[in-house]
Order: structure tokens, then sequence, then C-alpha cells
């Protein structure tokens, strides 16, 4: 992954990822917000019935970002067999390889200041790739299953999201209950993922020896300095 | 009494034509079948031998039996109940002691492969199932006995079905729903009806649909009965326009309370609970839970005494010794990691100015 890297930019991330990257984070945004008031509804609206519709259309805006979320997921995932090596860094962490290992001791060191630099990285570093693969991805497809078997809760038995996702899921984690319990647990899960994705990023981008947030808008990685490691 | 049919029974407990036709037309109503139905449900019971029901008492608290007895149509109940209480059902049949034991062995063996069992409460495992004794017996001996050369087996209410609060956290007697007793090895079907208790129609609705198609009903993959397990509670709640309006009650005694307001604030359960209390509803269709105002705690549910409290959604997970829900942790959690990320910030910013002041 590192090695000797002596050029000064690399063409890191191609454009479907990066278009990926920002539906998929307005569309976590989305759901986030949706979803906490679904779990905790905004304060009770007087007047009759007929006249709102505020909980519906919190709901439905939950299901749209959850399809683009869902249909974004299957998107990268077909990128990753046809994109270029980088796009496979997500749902690949090869934790064999030794020398991944010995990365990602080296980012830990950098990140407990134990070391006055860090290495320099093509794509995602090792400590990086860990938490995209183990909260991101994990937590993506627990919040996809689980989202979708619910769904299908309401679209009820004979839709498409009762029969491939609802009829297995359920039973599965228990009742529905143990369902919604793991939903919000997978909340939680990719709400630190974004707290600390944000921070590490702008971190890097200012502390690393690489470019990170411009490179998720054109793509290139610049390099600040054409030392080796 | 081999090629008694059911009509000739209901007949002979006094039960005119006519009544017995109207009742025929309820149960179709009932079922969700067509008006000609109850032609069909007619002709059968008229022409097809009477399949014998046997219904055992295990580890419970004969709220199932407490509905059934009070099922809506006072006909469906004396119709099916003198059915039953003519064979076996010990806590409302006639025959008491070793007469009353007489009945199961004679139906084993008469009816081999032909009676229905109607399992209420489950068998408690510890101590050597101790703790359900029936005419002097384990319970589950009597189950597994009986199990043997029945044609289905109907697992009556949550105890049966699930465990229920004999089987809730720390379960001392070690009590397991019927399915589970009779492990994957047992080739007849269960049919689970949970609740706890059942609706009294959703209870003499499959035990009707038994006896006269001969079948057991559709059930869905975790064995219960679709006709009336499909839905949520919430799918069919009249409350449900305020659920979608965003009109909710906030306390039991407030404005929203009184006008009726959805009850999902205050914990119920309508959204994960499957049964048909929002349509059939109880005592003769009265009312229900959510309709008396209070919300539905999912008692038809696998293991709700366990999924923490009634008046609120989040499951608790008994996790590192303390019961803690997601919402606890996940909070929690993102405190840690944000004071973390603060901390770090901060460091990495000392650090960088003391790098540049070497510099």
């Amino acid at each position: 992954m590192s090695g000797a890297i002596t050029e000064d930019k690399v063409y890191v991330y191609e454009a479907p990822v990066r278009l990926w990257h920002w539906i998929n984070a307005a569309s976590i945004v989305v759901l986030g917000v949706t979803g906490y008031f679904i779990a905790y509804p905004l304060p009770s609206l007087s007047g009759e019935a007929s006249d709102h519709y505020l909980m519906g259309w919190i709901r439905y805006l939950h299901f749209i970002a959850g399809y683009i979320f869902a249909i974004g997921f299957v998107g990268r995932i077909y990128w990753a067999f046809v994109g270029n090596h980088h796009a496979r860094e997500l749902f690949i962490v090869p934790l064999w390889k030794p020398e991944w290992w010995k990365g990602f001791i080296d980012e830990l060191k950098w990140y407990a200041f134990l070391k006055k630099e860090p290495a320099k990285h093509e794509g995602h570093n090792p400590m990086a790739q860990f938490a995209m693969f183990f909260m991101f991805v994990l937590g993506g497809l627990l919040m996809i299953v689980t989202g979708f078997a619910m769904y299908g809760e309401g679209t009820a038995p004979g839709s498409w999201a009762y029969n491939l996702f609802t009829t297995w899921v359920i039973p599965l984690f228990g009742q529905s209950l143990d369902v919604h319990y793991w939903h919000r647990a997978g909340f939680w899960l990719l709400v630190i993922f974004v707290m600390a994705h944000v921070y590490v990023a702008v971190r890097e981008d200012i502390m690393s020896r690489q470019t990170m947030v411009s490179t998720m808008i054109n793509g290139w990685r610049y390099f600040k300095d054409n030392r080796k490691d | 009494m081999a090629m008694e049919t059911f009509y000739e029974v209901m007949r002979r407990q006094g039960i005119t034509r006519r009544s017995f036709l109207k009742y025929c037309s309820l149960t179709a109503a009932a079922l969700g079948l067509g008006p000609a139905y109850a032609n069909k449900i007619a002709h059968a019971m008229e022409t097809k031998p009477r399949t014998p029901v046997i219904w055992l008492h295990g580890l419970e608290c004969t709220c199932c039996t407490e509905s059934f007895i009070r099922s809506a149509h006072p006909l469906v109940k004396d119709v099916v109940l003198s059915m039953i209480s003519l064979d076996y059902d010990d806590t409302i049949m006639a025959a008491a002691g070793h007469q009353a034991e007489a009945i199961l062995e004679e139906i084993k063996e008469e009816y081999k492969g032909r009676y229905i069992l109607a399992v209420e409460g489950n068998p408690p495992l510890n101590q050597d199932g101790m703790s359900c004794i029936i005419a002097g017996r384990p319970f589950h001996e009597q189950l597994k006995w009986m199990a043997e050369d029945a044609k289905a087996i109907i697992s009556w209410g949550s105890c049966a079905s699930w465990g229920c609060v004999q089987a809730a956290k720390p379960n001392p007697t070690q009590a397991v729903p019927v399915h589970k007793f009779l492990g994957s090895g047992y080739d007849k079907p269960i049919i689970k009806v949970p609740g706890c208790p059942p609706i009294a129609e959703v209870m003499t609705g499959v035990i009707t649909y038994m006896l006269t198609f001969d079948r057991v009903p559709e059930l869905d993959n975790q064995g219960r009965p679709k006709m009336f397990y499909s839905q949520r509670i919430h799918d069919k709640c009249y409350r449900r326009p305020h659920f979608d309006a965003g009109q909710f009650v906030e306390s039991f005694d407030d404005e929203g309370a009184r006008k009726g307001y959805c009850l999902y604030k205050v914990g119920c359960k309508g959204p994960t609970s499957y049964n048909a209390c929002s349509t059939i509803r109880w005592n003769e269709g009265v009312s229900f839970p959510i309709q008396a105002g209070h919300g539905c705690i999912g008692c038809s549910e696998d293991g709700f005494w366990d999924k923490g409290s009634f008046y609120g959604h989040d499951a608790e997970l008994n996790a590192f010794g303390i019961e803690a829900n997601a919402d606890t942790i996940g909070k929690t959690a993102a405190g840690v990691v944000g004071a973390a990320i603060a901390a770090h910030a901060a460091a990495s910013a000392i650090k960088a100015a003391a790098k540049k002041g070497d510099e």
C-alpha cells in the first residue's frame, strides 16, 4: 500500500466512487435525522389528524433515503469489481498480510503521538480501511437488512421487501422488536463512524503527507513531499 | 361413536338446524372466507366423522381457556366447547381423576393419528419436570405420550408458542415451548396461536377450520395461521391516522390521551406485534387495549416479558451484567468517542505547534 511513492500525485477515486461517496453521505444524514425522529417523534401536533401528515412525511423521507443508500451500496459493490484497485479497499481487508498489520500498528503509533511522521498512503491507510469495513460496510449492511425487514412489515406479505427480508430477518433476530433494537444500535455505530471519519479526514488533510478531503472531490491524491517513507 | 358427525353431536347438544346454519355462516365470515363457504362448512360438518380434540394443560394460568369460553358468538362456544369437553379438557370436563385419564388412553388408541392435540401452557424440564405434575406424572411425559399419535398440535397462547412468563429470565423451571420440547424430529404440524391469551374468536376460528376442512390453516414461516397473524396491530389500528399525522399521547393524563391520539410515545408495541386485536377486538368486539387507552404490550410476540419496559420501545440488552438499551449504549459510546476526538484534536494541535516551534 505504502512502499515507495515518489510521484507527486496519483488518481485514486474514480468519478462513480466520488459521486457515490457524497450521495451516500447525504442519504446517511437524512436517514439519521429522520430515523431519530421516528424513534423519538417530534412534539405532538394539535388539530385534526387529517390536517397533518408529519410522521408520514418523515417516514417517507426515511424510506426514500433508505432506497438511495441501499441502491448506492449495491452500485458501490459493483464498482469494486469494475473499478481500479482502490475501489476494492472498502470490501477486502487483507488481514492475512503481515505488512498490512505492520502498517496498522504504524498508523496506531502515529495516532498515539509515538511517531513524528506518518507513512504515505495512496489509498486508505490500514486503520482507515479497518474502520471502513468493520464499521461502515458491515454496519451499513446491518442497516439495509434490518431496515428493509421492517419496511417489509409495513408493505405486508407479498411485497418484495417482505419476501426478501422480513421472512427470514425477524425469526433470525427473535421478533420485530429485536430487529428494531439492532437497527437503533446500527444507527449509533454509524453516528460514531461518521464522527470519527470526519475528524480523521480533516486531521489527515492537515497533518498527513497527502491530501484527503479534496481527493474525494477531484479524485487526485497529491503528496506534500517527495521523500520516501 | 367413531362414525358420529359434528352435526349429530351438535343436534344431540340441543342445537337447532337454524342455529347450526347460522354458526356455519358466522364461521365462514370469521375465517375470511366467501359466503359460499358457509355451505361447505355445513356440508363438512354433516358428513365428516368428527375429529376429537384433546386439550392438555401444562404450566399455565388458564387464561387461554378463560378467553376461549368467552367467544363472541355464544353458539361458537357452545358448539366447539361441547365437542371438546366430550373428550378431554381437565379444566372444564365433567370427568375427573382416573376416569378422566382413561379418556386420554382411549382416544390415543381409538383415534390413533386422527385426533388434534391442543396444548395450553408448556412443560417445565428442570427438577425432572416436578414443577408441573398432571395425574401423578410430570406434564412433559403426558405431552410426549399424547403427541406421538396426534394428527396435529395446536399450541394455545404465548406459553405453548414461545414460553411466555414462566420462560422469562431466569426461567427457574426451564419451561420450554411445545415445538422446542418436541424438537425438529417431530413430524406433525404444530400450529402456534400466540397471545396472552389469544383472542377467543381466533381460537375458535382456528379449531373450526381444522375440524371442518380437515387440514391445517395456512401458516407463516413461524407457524402462525396467516389469516390472523399476518398483520401488525399497528397496520389496522383505528388510531393510526394520529400516528401518521404526528399526534401522540405524551403522558397518560394529557390532552392527547383524552383526544385518543396515538400511544406510540407511551410505549405502544402495536408496530411490532402480530395479532388480530385491532380488527377482531375483544369481548364480543367491544374493545381492545389501545381502544381502552393503553398501549399494546405485544403479548403475542416471542419473549415479550424480556424486551424491556411496556412503556418504551427500546428493547433491553443484557450485556456486561447490566440491563441497557441500544440508545443508552449508543449515546454513551458516541459521547466517549466525541470526547476522545476533542482531546485528540487538542493534542494534535499542540504537537503540531511544538513541531513548528522546533523548526
